[in-house]
Order: structure tokens, then sequence, then C-alpha cells
């Protein structure tokens, strides 16, 4: 079977016709297979969905229980329809998943996802699984981005605390992942005071506790008098939005891979950019590619163009697939 | 290099004077000699190194990566020194200083440049690339303004701000006597004849905010459309400063002949014509020219119109009253036909100085200025005892035809727009404007231009001609080099007509009627023009 007819892109997503199913699809389908639990993969109403079980856990918090008619684990290689399906850790995000394909007389597809080679605690290290096509995200699909030490960017909070030990710190950070991981990555560093947390990322957060993943003394960002000289997570969008008037002089932070670029953080008017992504830098992506060494790469969405012009100077035969409708979380 | 470094990027990112003012003043405190000193020179643009040509950074960076790769990046980042900081493949090796980057800067010749550059990037971190490369290039863009640095200087110690403004010029980078003074030691001496005095600026104010003052507490004059200047003469020593102290003697040797005295003054650098002055266009032709020719100075005589006095025979005039120095100034004797004084307007009610702004005898009037009749000379911006009142704008409504990305700030927006009028049923671009909308505004339009595109060329897209945008600007001249054969003066966007229909927008002609001077003999044109403006409906 040619990789064109095993799988291709279709307004709703990538679609496998000999299993009949679509991958992350952005539109309601009958069968579904979701790398994670981000907005814009995995999205309710589809017939049927299979997905790890914290990714369906994950979707049945953000969505309710109803999110779709028939949900499935996805534990060890499975046969859907006449493909071979098995779902791989990611690193991207708790339950993230890259998903391998496979059918007789056809190339093995490895679809990663959004994935990240950094250690993160909050989820499974990425596992490289070897493909014929590997099927990419190119979100920081530039040269420019080379994401530093998270440890050392969770320092630079800190020493902001020290020096403003009087205003509060509001940390932007993705409800689902990034706010965890923040967390996380706070705690690795020996703070254990309360943090707390905007609405929107507390049940979340609170399945990440229940998923035994240490994140401390969280507390609901709703008593502000109390919290001042702490650290309060919240999603970006927030900072628009009168929320955040109930705090006084604080700090506008911000963590995601975007602040690498000045301008960016410049725009949203960030006063602390910390450079913390879930994402593979540059040089993590090429990495990968010189590492699993596929015929052929397929570029999913970001700066596609870099990527492939990459691939061509390392004889890599690439493609970008233009998918739309995958907004990028961090932003 | 990295304490440096961090103090770029956390002046870079906060946005309040005051905790711009604490950083400061914390590096400068923590920082031995000279290192401070030429940070500091750094920050207020004092430092003059070889300038390193965005076409070096250019080369560098072919050099090392693939073209299309760095174009990509560029593209995205929106500033080339940060591109290059970001994509260059270095590990931090040491520390290197920024005395030794200056010393590095000022003593490598121009051949060896691009080599001792990429040498010190292999050798810093990604934020100390940053911090290099923009010392080299002398372009920080940390919205820092050299006086609000002095005044993180004057807090460290007991002199005052103006103390130090006024023995700052002929101070050389890295200032050891001026660290040393404000930790407790001596006052260094002046170091130069003629120094450059800290020159007393205005704010804005309208008819509104006017009727709260008293107008007999006030005069007023006209607010004249040239270039600020302080002309000062000491010892035989001449010089001419912009109001923010730069030297520009060298630009203007006519007037610079024609002082004869002692003193500094406060005046309006003006371009002479037959019989009155001559309009701004004129004078942008002597600016920024370090000599110049003497068919221009034949063709564009400078003169000055002297509205205060500072320091005339020796006497330090500025902590007396606007009135009395005004008596002095009014009996001054310049020696000179190119030196004449502001005088003042007659008015009893700020109605009356409303109808004499609406209707100034002059185009090379842009306003009124208004001032305390009790006020001494106070250095900086004080609110108060001097106000501007600027007329209002000229408008046009225009069609938005073109749209380019944005770098720095606005990298990733349309942010900067080429706007046209109707010439029969065809669109004539006639200017570019990239400011004057709010931030959602440029959200706004952004969406227009990604939606409504009909072209792409590289970072500029056509887009349907269906956008009307108000333009104000503060004059319009007769242009050789526009294909509209109109220049727009400081244009910028005031209003966006998303209600308008693109047919119902102005005509090139009725720009051409608001044409200041054709030439600087046609005086009558050009008030007919000054007259006929429309008025503002928002600022």
């Amino acid at each position: 079977m040619r990789a064109d007819d095993f799988l291709y892109p279709t307004d709703a997503g990538l679609y496998c016709p000999p299993g009949d199913f679509f991958i992350d699809p952005v539109r309601p389908v009958p069968r579904a297979l979701i790398t994670h639990g981000h907005g814009d993969h995995a999205r309710a109403g589809h017939g049927a969905v299979m997905a790890t079980r914290e990714t369906l856990d994950i979707m049945a918090i953000r969505y309710g229980e109803d999110f779709t008619a028939a949900r499935q684990v996805a534990d060890g290689p499975v046969r859907v329809g006449g493909v071979a399906v098995s779902f791989h850790p990611a690193g991207h995000i708790l339950g993230s998943a890259q998903i391998r394909l496979a059918c007789q007389g056809g190339p093995v597809i490895t679809v990663s996802g959004d994935y990240c080679r950094t250690p993160n605690p909050v989820c499974a290290p990425w596992e490289p699984v070897p493909c014929d096509i590997f099927v990419t995200e190119a979100t920081f699909g530039l040269p420019v981005f080379k994401h530093p030490d998270p440890a050392a960017e969770t320092r630079k909070l800190l020493a902001s605390m020290a020096e403003f030990p009087g205003r509060p710190h509001l940390v932007g950070a993705y409800a689902l992942g990034k706010a965890q991981r923040v967390i996380a990555l706070l705690r690795q560093a020996g703070y254990d005071a309360p943090i707390h947390l905007h609405g929107s990322a507390q049940r979340l957060s609170d399945y990440h506790l229940a998923e035994g993943i240490p994140l401390g003394d969280l507390r609901p960002a709703t008593t502000p008098k109390q919290i001042e000289g702490q650290v309060v997570i919240a999603p970006p969008s927030a900072f628009a939005s009168p929320w955040v008037q109930r705090f006084r002089d604080p700090v506008i932070s911000f963590a995601s891979g975007w602040m690498a670029v000045r301008a960016r953080a410049r725009q949203r008017g960030v006063e602390l950019p910390l450079i913390i992504s879930d994402h593979v830098d540059w040089p993590q992506l090429t990495q990968t590619l010189s590492e699993l060494r596929p015929q052929e790469v397929w570029v999913t969405h970001g700066a596609e163009e870099a990527l492939v012009r990459w691939c061509e100077l390392n004889q890599l035969r690439a493609r970008p697939l233009r998918l739309v409708g995958y907004e990028d979380e961090e932003e | 290099m990295k304490a440096f470094a961090a103090l770029l990027e956390r002046l870079a990112f906060t946005p309040a004077r005051n905790a711009k003012l604490q950083i400061l003043q914390h590096y400068l405190e923590r920082t031995p000699d000279p290192d401070r000193g030429y940070a500091f020179a750094a920050l207020t643009g004092d430092l003059k190194l070889r300038t390193v040509t965005p076409g070096l950074l250019r080369g560098l960076a072919v050099e090392r990566f693939d073209e299309v790769l760095f174009a990509l990046s560029y593209d995205f980042v929106g500033d080339l020194a940060e591109t290059i900081a970001l994509i260059w493949e270095g590990e931090p090796q040491g520390e290197l200083s920024i005395t030794e980057a200056v010393h590095l800067l000022e003593t490598t010749g121009k051949a060896g440049l691009p080599a001792a550059i990429a040498g010190v990037l292999d050798r810093l971190g990604p934020s100390e690339r940053l911090a290099f490369l923009k010392l080299a290039t002398g372009n920080l863009r940390i919205g820092l303004s050299a006086r609000l640095a002095r005044t993180a200087l004057a807090q460290m110690g007991a002199p005052t701000l103006d103390e130090i403004e006024e023995v700052w010029h002929g101070l050389k980078p890295p200032y050891p006597e001026v660290f040393a003074w404000v930790e407790g030691g001596p006052r260094p001496d002046r170091a130069a004849l003629a120094p450059f005095r800290p020159v007393m600026l205005s704010t804005p104010i309208d008819l509104d905010e006017l009727r709260a003052l008293d107008p007999a507490d006030h005069v007023a004059e006209w607010k004249w459309d040239g270039i600020r200047v302080q002309a000062v003469s000491e010892g035989g020593v001449r010089r001419l400063y912009s109001r923010t102290g730069e030297d520009i003697s060298g630009a203007f040797p006519d007037l610079i002949a024609e002082i004869t005295w002692e003193g500094a003054v406060d005046g309006e650098l003006l371009v002479r014509s037959e019989g009155g002055v001559a309009s701004f266009n004129d004078l942008q032709q002597r600016l920024n020219r370090k000599t110049v020719s003497r068919a221009l100075l034949q063709s564009h005589p400078a003169g000055l119109r002297v509205y205060d006095l500072l320091i005339w025979n020796g006497e330090d005039l500025r902590p007396r009253p606007l009135m009395d120095r005004r008596a002095v100034l009014e009996a001054a004797d310049f020696r000179s036909d190119r030196i004449d004084i502001s005088p003042l307007l007659s008015f009893s009610t700020w109605d009356d100085l409303a109808a004499l702004r609406a209707d100034p005898p002059d185009p090379v009037i842009e306003g009124v200025m208004i001032k305390r009749r009790d006020a001494p000379y106070t250095g900086g911006r004080p609110r108060g005892p001097w106000f501007k009142w600027k007329r209002d704008p000229r408008v046009v409504d225009a069609v938005l035809m073109y749209a380019q990305r944005g770098h720095g700030k606005r990298s990733g927006y349309y942010s900067d727009f080429t706007f046209g009028l109707w010439s029969g049923d065809t669109l004539v671009p006639v200017g570019k404007a990239y400011f004057g909308f709010t931030d959602e505004e440029l959200r706004e339009l952004d969406r227009f231009v990604r939606n409504n595109t009909t072209e792409r060329f590289g970072p500029v897209r056509a887009v349907a001609p269906k956008l009307v945008v108000e333009v104000a600007f503060e004059g319009v001249n007769r242009s050789a080099r526009h294909r509209s054969g109109v220049a727009l003066r400081f244009p910028r966007i005031s209003r966006i007509r998303w209600d308008k229909p693109a047919v119902e927008a102005d005509r090139l002609d009725t720009l051409e009627a608001m044409i200041d001077a054709p030439n600087v003999f046609d005086a009558e044109a050009a008030r007919a023009g000054v007259r006929h403006g429309r008025t503002k409906r928002r600022e």
C-alpha cells in the first residue's frame, strides 16, 4: 500500500482509510485516535475515541463524561480495521502519546503529535519509535529556538520573587500541562510554599495530584490578601481580564517557548518571560530526525517551511501537510 | 557582560519608570568602574564606537548559516541582532567584561571586525550575545532616555539631576569622576567651555485645560516649526546644541559665525527666505549633515529666533522669573540680522488666543506656546509652567492599499500601512503610517489585512481597496520622489472608518490643495493651503 493511501490529510484532519479512523480530528468524526488532551487535538463529539487512559480522563474532565459515544483505552498493540495501532509516550503532557500505524504491505508511520524530549516531571519521557514515515510537528521549527534548561528559567522566577517580595508573581501557563509543569519545577527547585491557582487550572491539577504527581500545596487564587508575594498560576488569557485587578502591582510572567523572542514577550506585556516549553526545540527536532532517519518526514503544523528546508539540506525527503485547525496552545 | 546582559533584559521588559530606575541604580551601585561607565554610556547612546552595520551582521550570518533558514528566522524574530544572537551556536566560556568588549570594538580595524565579532559570539551565551551585538550596533532599544539614566545617578548620591546635567557635557565615558562625585567625592570640574544646559520643555494642552488657568498669569508666543536649539558662546567657544544636547554646530557654520555675544540662549533654528521664514521642508535640507556646501549655505541660510536667555554676559538668569529674563532679552543686542526675538502675542482671554492660533500669519507656525510669567527656567519637562497648544492636524480619508509586517514590538503583526487617494478611478499611494492606532485597533487592522489580502510580496501584502482610514498629518509638501507628487509630514492613522465606503474616500487634489509651500517664494499659495485644512475629529 502506498503511503498516500494509508494516511492523508483531509479537512477534518489526518485520515487512515484501511483503519477508517482520523487522528486528532478537528471536527466530529465516527472514529478518532487522539494523541493528547489539548483542546485543538482532543475535541468532543466523536463517535468513538481511542486514546491513553490519561487522555480519556482529561477529555472527560474538560468536556464531561459524554464527550464521545464510545471510548477505548489504548493499551498495548491493537488492530483497528486492517491497521496495527500502538501508542508510545511523547513527553509533551500527561497522557500524551505518539501513534504508530502499520499495515500489511504498507509503510510504518509514526504520528508524533506534539512531543518534547526535555525531561518533564509531570509525564513519561518521549521514546523513539522507528518508522518509515515520521509525522512531526514544527511548532518551534526555526533554528532560533534553543530552549534553555527549565531549571535555570525557574531560578529566574525565584530570583524575581526574592527581589520583589511584596509583589505577587502571576505566571501565565496553559491550564493543561504547562501549569502543572511549572508547579513541579518550582517544587524541584525547593519552593514549598502554597501555590495559588486560577480556577481554570484547578481540576486538571487535582487530576495530576490524583495520578500521584507531587505538586505540593495548591490553593485557589480567590483570596488575594493572603497570597501576596507568592506564586499564582493562571492561563495567559486571564491577564487580559478583570481577574488580574485583584492583585496589587503584580509581576506578569509567562512560561512559554515563545518567550525566547523578545518581541513576543513585549507584545504580551510580559515583565518576566520564562522560556519553558513542552515542545521540541530546533536542536531536539533535528536530532530526532537524524536519529530516526525515516524515509520521509511529514510536517503537520508550525514552521514547516524551515524544517522542510533543513530536511532538504540533510537529504531527507520531507513535505508539509498544511493541516489547519491546530493552534498553538502556548499562544 | 553577564550583568550588563541581565540589565538590558530587565530594562527591556520593565515598563514602569520607577522600576527601571531602581534596576539601573542597583546595577550602577554593584558594578565597578569602568564597566558601569561604559554600560551607562551605552544606555544613553554616548558610546561612540565604530558602528557595526546590519550588512556586516548579515554577512556573518550567511557565512555560518543556510541563507533560507536564516531569512525565515529573521522574518519571525524581526530583529537582526536578536536573530543572530539566538541562532548562533556557541558555548559560554569565561567572562568578557563590557570594558573588554568596548576596547575590542574600539581597537579592531574595519577589516578584522567580522572575525573579531564572530570570535566573541562563539564564547558567549545567548543573552550576552544579544547584549554584545546591541552594543556593537549602538542600538539598544530599551526605552530609557539619557535623562532618566542620569536620574538614576542622581538617586545614588547628593548631586541633583540638574547639577549632573550641567557638568555632563564634555565628560567622556566611562565617567569615573561622576561616579566618584555621586559617591561623595568632589564635584568634577566643568570639562568644557560653552556646555549644554538642560532645556526647559513644554507639555501639550487644549482649550478645556487652559480654561482652568488665568490668562493674566501667562504670556504666549507663536510655536515656530523649526528646530529647538540652544546657542552658547563662552570665552570664544561657540556651540549650537539640539534640545537633547547634541552638538550640531558643524551643520550650521553660517549661524555660528553670527554669534558675537556671550551667553546661552534658547530659541528656534529656522531657515530664512526672502522676507520671512522658509518651510520645515527647506530646513530639513540643512539637517543631519556633518558639513554643508557653500551652495546650500546660500540657498538655505540659517537663522535663530530667540525666546529665552539662560546665561547672559556671565550672569545665570535661570532662577529669575520669565518676565525678568524677557526684559533682558528685549534689551539685548544680538548684532545680527539673522538673529531676532520671538514676539509675544497680545491676548487677554483664552478665546483671543484661540482666534490667533486659528489664523497664524505665517505657515511656519504650528501653534502657540503658553508660558507662566513667574516661572524660572527649569530643565526637563515640569508640568505647568510651559505649555504647547499645537494647531490641529490636517486629515484626509484615505484607502488602505498595502500592509507590511512590523518589526520589533510588532513583529508578527501587519502594522505598517500604505494608503492612497483617488485620482480618477485609480488609487494613488500617498504615504505610509505605522502609528496612531491603539493596540486593539492594531489587532483589528491585522485581521483585516489577513482576511483581505489580494497579493503578497515578501512581507508586504496588497489588500482589497475596501477600508478607509482617516490619516492625520502636520503638513504636506511637493515631492519629486513620490509617485503621487506629494509627501506628508508626520502622517498617522487617527481613525479607522469601518463605516465609510472606499469610493467616498478623498481625492488626490484635496491633498494637493493643502500643500504648504510649493517653493519659498510662493507664500500666498502656502497660506491658502494652511487655512483650508479640515479640522480634526480626534487626536
